[in-house]
């Protein structure tokens, strides 16, 4: 039987997609407890008994000065900033895509300069935007806005521009007008699309918040990732790095149950 | 006066002539099937009849109006395919027709109740009422044109134009399609234009044949000359014509 017709059955798919977690659990396990054995008070891998210790810290523990969970107002934060960003992206995004791919006025108009816009590394621009909005939560919302915009709208266009032409004719021959075809005709069809290329922009809009966050803030996952950087925390930037894995996940999974409540007719043809 | 009008109308892309000296004028109430080889510009010409091209020269006119420079209400369009709208349900599809004149696309308060009387009127006479609250994806072929056909026609358009609505059926549901469409005609005597590519299914639907061919080939570019209407057949009475010639003419009878 060849490689590609063989499908493993439930249990074993199970075992498989396991797998790799548990071999990278394994490997850190041993490569920490090689290194602790050699010196007990080595700080590069922590044992996974430590990290959970530190975790369980982290999030119940508030700090000593500030009375207050750091990691929750870590959390609130950069949950904020990214919500906002993205938020804003997936608002410009739709409006742009629907004109770009309705309108041959708005097709002309900002199709290239989008084009051009969605080439330029928006880290480059960190510098700029710390010196234009100042170091507080604008600039870092801007960043992620202008991280994803331009890719968001791009693919939304292309995706209005894919409605078939038959479908515009018909509505116009029910006597729709541009408002209705674009409302009731091209936004309904674009926003599954809408939601997969939120899920597509997380990605990089976590990249473009931790960054943000790590060259200046006060507050922030990013943030206390990079400060405690310095004293050799692993403890403290792996229980993060975890964490933040664990939101983005989530989030990914809301959204693509979202998509699929929301969008019965989607997956009628399957 | 005719009901259609279509005045020496011309279409070139480019140097590319499409279609050159069309000249037909139709009854309202008339079934005109299109027929032609691929590529003769008998898609373009439906184009034309419903709007979506202005011709480079001529003019096309309904019921003597100016002719129209964008699609609109007067005409109703069924294509071959992509004639529904995916993300509504089969009474969402039919209710749009109602829906979309209004300036938002969504029907006031008052208006709803009879609009729905009216879909679900549309619905049991297209024998899609099983299916009213599924999505047109998990419909068959044969019941997305009828949904098609039906939301067309609850535009009330004052002239039908199909494009190979039946192109994509299998022969069986062909011929159920097309009892369906003759049965409508007659209940609602509207003007219908169908381009098809089977000759049989023209001449069975349609009072006119319009044959689209090139009236002549250029020998250095094939490109220079358009097609046209080179013939005009009466299909009434199974294609054999004068059939009903002593009912016009009785001093032509016999003794």
């Amino acid at each position: 039987m060849r490689l590609i017709n063989r499908i493993p059955n439930r249990p074993g798919a199970v075992l498989l997609a396991a797998l790799p977690f548990v071999l990278l659990l394994v490997a850190y396990s041993v490569a920490s407890d090689i290194r602790l054995t050699a010196n007990p008070s080595d700080k590069l891998l922590p044992a996974p008994s430590t990290i959970a210790a530190t975790a369980e810290r982290l999030f119940t523990e508030p700090d000593r000065r500030s009375k207050e969970i750091l990691l929750w107002n870590d959390t609130v934060a950069s949950l904020a900033r990214l919500m906002g960003g993205v938020g804003i992206s997936a608002l410009l995004s739709l409006v742009i895509g629907l004109a770009i791919g309705l309108l041959p006025y708005a097709r002309s108009l900002f199709s290239s300069f989008i084009a051009v816009l969605s080439m330029v590394p928006p880290l480059a621009l960190l510098p700029i935007l710390f010196i234009v909005f100042g170091l507080g939560e604008t600039s870092k919302v801007v960043l992620i806005v202008i991280g994803i915009t331009p890719f968001m709208t791009r693919d939304l266009a292309q995706r209005v521009l894919e409605i078939p032409k038959e479908q515009i004719v018909k509505a116009q021959t029910l006597g729709a007008s541009t408002a209705v075809i674009a409302l009731r005709v091209a936004l309904p069809q674009i926003l599954p699309r809408l939601i997969s290329n939120v899920r597509l922009s997380l990605g990089s809009a976590w990249l473009f918040l931790i960054a943000a966050e790590a060259v200046a803030s006060n507050v922030g996952l990013g943030y206390r990732i990079f400060l405690v950087r310095r004293y050799l925390a692993m403890d403290v930037i792996l229980t993060y790095v975890i964490w933040i894995t664990l939101l983005a996940f989530i989030i990914d999974w809301l959204l693509k149950t979202l998509s699929r409540r929301a969008f019965p007719w989607m997956e009628a043809g399957l | 006066m005719s009901f259609v009008s279509v005045r020496n109308v011309w279409q070139k892309y480019g140097d590319r002539s499409i279609l050159e000296r069309v000249n037909v004028s139709v009854d309202e109430g008339e079934f005109i099937s299109i027929v032609g080889a691929s590529g003769c510009g008998k898609s373009t010409f439906l184009r034309m009849l419903l709007a979506e091209e202005t011709p480079s020269k001529g003019e096309i006119s309904i019921d003597g109006g100016i002719p129209a420079v964008e699609p609109g209400i007067e005409r109703g369009v069924v294509f071959q395919r992509y004639s529904v709208f995916p993300h509504m349900t089969v009474r969402g599809n039919l209710l749009a027709a109602e829906a979309f004149g209004t300036p938002l696309g969504r029907l006031p308060r008052n208006a709803r109740k009879a609009a729905q009387d009216r879909a679900q009127a549309t619905l049991d006479r297209i024998g899609l009422t099983h299916v009213a609250e599924q999505y047109p994806a998990s419909l068959s072929g044969g019941m997305q044109q009828r949904l098609a056909i039906g939301q067309a026609l609850m535009a009330t358009p004052r002239v039908l134009l199909l494009d190979e609505p039946f192109g994509a059926l299998d022969p069986g549901t062909r011929l159920q399609m097309h009892d369906f469409l003759m049965e409508l005609r007659d209940e609602t005597g509207m003007t219908v234009f169908m381009v098809t590519h089977d000759l049989h299914e023209g001449f069975k639907l349609g009072d006119r044949v319009l044959v689209f061919d090139k009236p002549r080939w250029d020998p250095v570019d094939p490109n220079v000359i358009g097609a046209t209407i080179t013939y005009d057949f009466d299909a009434r009475n199974q294609g054999v014509p004068f059939q009903d010639i002593l009912e016009k003419y009785p001093m032509l009878a016999a003794g």
